[in-house]
């Protein structure tokens, strides 16, 4: 397999020692390539660090690339955020931070019963019956949006006609749909654009007075949210072997008491993975925002837009704004990069 | 990990197992436990259906009617398909649509091949095994679709056309997803070879991910700044500083592209990773020893395994591009002109406007584009994935 005499010089470079390694100069164009890529990642956000510390003459006297070098750091936009706008700086932080959290915890709470439900229990809700339920929810929309109906007695009057047909006629039907079509049609929610619904939403929170409030961007962001989660924790529960809760159920544990105490402390990982991203999804989203909150209930990535000042954007306050906004994600995700992977990972493959 | 797991299963079930069973709320656990199927899946069911179910029915009533605030309150008036036809037809259509030119030589190629490419899809499923008469009816619908959203493209950027906010969203999701898909492939495969040090680039690739897109939004305003911006002296070497991205139509699509393949790569890229990475070694290595060159190994071990995973990626990708809006947003303002606007940032302006109506006409014409083409992908997927495991 040895080259000739003459030949051996070149070839080094283009032979693996083993098939199985690539070659010398394959390896060279390969980290090239990914040390190009590395640059095109890190090149913005470096950016944005060293824009934070620029006086505005640093910014506008064309591009300086070194701190100390080309420039001298000043701390005046971070002074300008943290002191001098500490008011308006905070209280979106505060906002943001409330509403991720308390939104995620709640859609990894009704997400992780629902996918348990999905994955353990059978469910063969009957078709005619959502055929009525439909008819109904359409009646009471008609009439609220019709008639003028108040929209209290409109709901309960809908509610109280499908639980009757529902007992009464909807004994009758038989086909029915199973657990993977439910699952279906909570993951096709995704395929929703929001800015389908989210017109209605604005208007039902005027009509229940919680416009304008931390409340309805919580609500708003578990129903968005809730598919993925019930998605990614029914895999995760099916995942889980069946004997543990058998022999729990034998031992005449409720179904609540076995999901407590023992299904969940299981899944741990996975209710990590799906909180991680539920957080992430939530901190970063600006469409429902920026349709449903105002001045008090402002999130971060609105102030951030806000900043297209009268006077032309200033970058070195803009800087500082996106890296108080970026630094928490990245160094969860820097830390806690495997479970983020993963709850990404039983999305898209199994989906 | 998996014993530590066990353990805290078993001490669970000791702890469950010793639950004291008489207790003052039994009666009503007892209930509970009844209907414990229920129970657990009801919430999230009603809070899905409350929050997309209802506002979705109602988004259609408010699609065709016309909306106008009154003394006290506001008057909603049914106006039947009026909204939907001025976007198709009326003084929207600019706007939605855009406007058409006048068909060049190449965009007549462009249609053929088009017509021509989509009948012989059509022919080869007629004749293939299992064709059935309904499966053929929808793959015609799907195709006359595509054929006109083709056409739509094709009259839009032809001659004096300019396109609307429809063409520029399937521009996005079209081009952007795809170039996404390759970069990120092309990256996956770079870091699934056994280089030292990739653990620190897969590290940082995932990066992007996580920023907030109205952040990368200004950072990309602060990179394309053709004066002030750090990439100055290669515009200055091209003699193009007079320009800027942002006043040309192309450019600012291409800048919106740009941010948007930016946070969007490393999805594809750790997923892409992954399924690469859990395929069987051994067919690989294998080939390996036996001589293939690695373009055969990727193009008949590797790309079969990892067909499926690729179909999935692209279908959640395609469906998240259409609701595009910040990059828009921020980075161009939809400028210039219309010339970078999103369907979500089209129905965002109507609605800033107080046409409520022609919002939600533009986010249902959205909602049927997007189950349209995801239906289309769903039925091209099927057919790839069996063949992929057979």
């Amino acid at each position: 397999m040895s080259a000739p005499g003459q030949r051996a010089g070149r070839s080094w470079l283009l032979r693996p020692r083993s098939p199985l390694d690539p070659a010398p100069l394959s390896m060279a164009v390969s980290y090239a390539l990914l040390g190009f890529w590395a640059f095109v990642v890190l090149f913005p956000l470096y950016w944005v660090l060293i824009t934070s510390f620029k006086q505005p003459i640093d910014v506008n006297d064309g591009p300086f690339y070194l701190m100390w070098v080309d420039f001298q750091p000043s701390l005046h936009a971070w002074k300008y955020i943290f002191v001098d706008l500490a008011h308006d700086t905070f209280r979106p932080y505060l906002n943001t931070v409330i509403v991720a959290l308390i939104s995620s915890a709640l859609a990894l709470a009704l997400g992780s019963m629902a996918g348990y439900g999905l994955a353990r229990m059978h469910y063969r809700p009957r078709l005619g019956n959502i055929a009525l339920f439909a008819g109904c929810v359409a009646l009471a929309v008609a009439a609220i949006v019709g008639a003028g109906l108040p929209w209290s007695i409109a709901v309960a009057a809908a509610l109280a006609l499908f639980l009757l047909l529902a007992q009464t006629v909807g004994r009758r039907f038989r086909r029915a749909l199973g657990n993977d079509d439910i699952a279906f049609w909570m993951i096709s929610q995704r395929i929703l654009p929001p800015v389908a619904v989210v017109i209605p939403v604005y208007v039902l929170f005027q009509q229940i007075g919680l416009r304008d409030s931390l409340a309805a961007l919580i609500i708003t962001y578990v129903a968005v949210n809730l598919p993925i989660v019930v998605w990614l924790m029914r895999d995760s529960f099916q995942a889980i072997p069946l004997e543990l809760e058998e022999s729990a159920m034998i031992d005449g544990a409720s179904r609540f008491t076995i999901f407590r105490k023992v299904v969940l402390p299981i899944a741990r990982p996975s209710l990590a993975s799906a909180f991680l991203l539920m957080l992430i999804l939530t901190w970063n989203e600006y469409l429902l925002a920026l349709m449903l909150s105002t001045a008090d209930t402002q999130t971060l990535p609105l102030l951030i837009a806000a900043q297209n000042a009268t006077r032309g954007p200033q970058w070195w306050y803009m800087s500082v704004l996106i890296l108080i906004m970026i630094v928490p994600v990245v160094a969860m995700a820097v830390a806690l990069e495997r479970y983020i992977r993963r709850g990404m990972l039983i999305g898209a493959v199994k989906g | 990990v998996a014993t530590r797991d066990d353990q805290a299963a078993l001490a669970g079930l000791a702890r469950a197992s010793a639950a004291p069973r008489a207790r003052p709320w039994s009666g009503l656990s007892q209930s509970l436990d009844r209907h414990a199927p229920a129970v657990f899946i009801m919430p999230a069911v009603l809070v899905v259906l409350a929050m997309s179910i209802f506002p979705l029915l109602v988004s259609l009533y408010l699609s065709l009617s016309r909306f106008k605030f009154v003394k006290g309150g506001f008057e909603l008036r049914f106006i039947g398909l009026l909204n939907y036809k001025k976007l198709l037809l009326g003084s929207e259509q600019f706007h939605f649509l855009g406007t058409f030119g006048a068909l060049s030589a190449a965009g007549w190629a462009v249609l053929g091949l088009a017509a021509v490419g989509l009948c012989a899809l059509l022919v080869r499923h007629a004749r293939g095994a299992g064709a059935t008469l309904p499966g053929l009816f929808w793959r015609a619908l799907a195709c006359a679709g595509a054929f006109l959203l083709i056409l739509l493209i094709v009259l839009t950027n032809s001659g004096d056309g300019h396109p609307g906010s429809l063409v520029v969203t399937l521009f996005y999701v079209g081009i952007g997803v795809l170039a996404q898909y390759c970069i990120g492939l092309g990256l996956a495969l770079l870091c699934a070879q056994n280089l030292p040090g990739r653990k620190f680039f897969r590290v940082v690739f995932f990066l992007p991910m996580m920023i907030t897109p109205v952040g990368i939004a200004y950072t990309f305003r602060m990179l394309s700044d053709t004066t002030k911006g750090p990439f100055t002296p290669i515009w200055q070497y091209f003699g193009w500083t007079e320009t800027s991205w942002l006043v040309d139509p192309w450019g600012a699509r291409l800048a919106v592209m740009i941010g948007d393949a930016w946070q969007w790569i490393p999805f594809m890229f750790v997923v892409l990773l992954v399924a690469i990475e859990s395929q069987p070694q051994d067919q690989r290595e294998a080939a390996l020893v036996d001589g293939a060159s690695r373009w055969q190994v990727f193009r008949y071990v590797t790309w079969p395994a990892i067909l499926p995973v690729s179909a999935t990626v692209l279908l959640i990708r395609v469906i998240e591009a259409f609701k595009i809006i910040d990059l828009p947003n921020v980075l161009t303002n939809g400028g210039p002109g219309i010339a970078s606007e999103s369907m979500t940032l089209h129905a965002f302006v109507a609605w800033r406007a107080l046409d409520l109506g022609g919002s939600a006409a533009v986010a249902y014409m959205l909602l049927f584009v997007v189950v349209f083409v995801c239906m289309s992908m769903l039925a091209l997927v099927r057919p790839a994935e069996s063949e992929a495991r057979p």
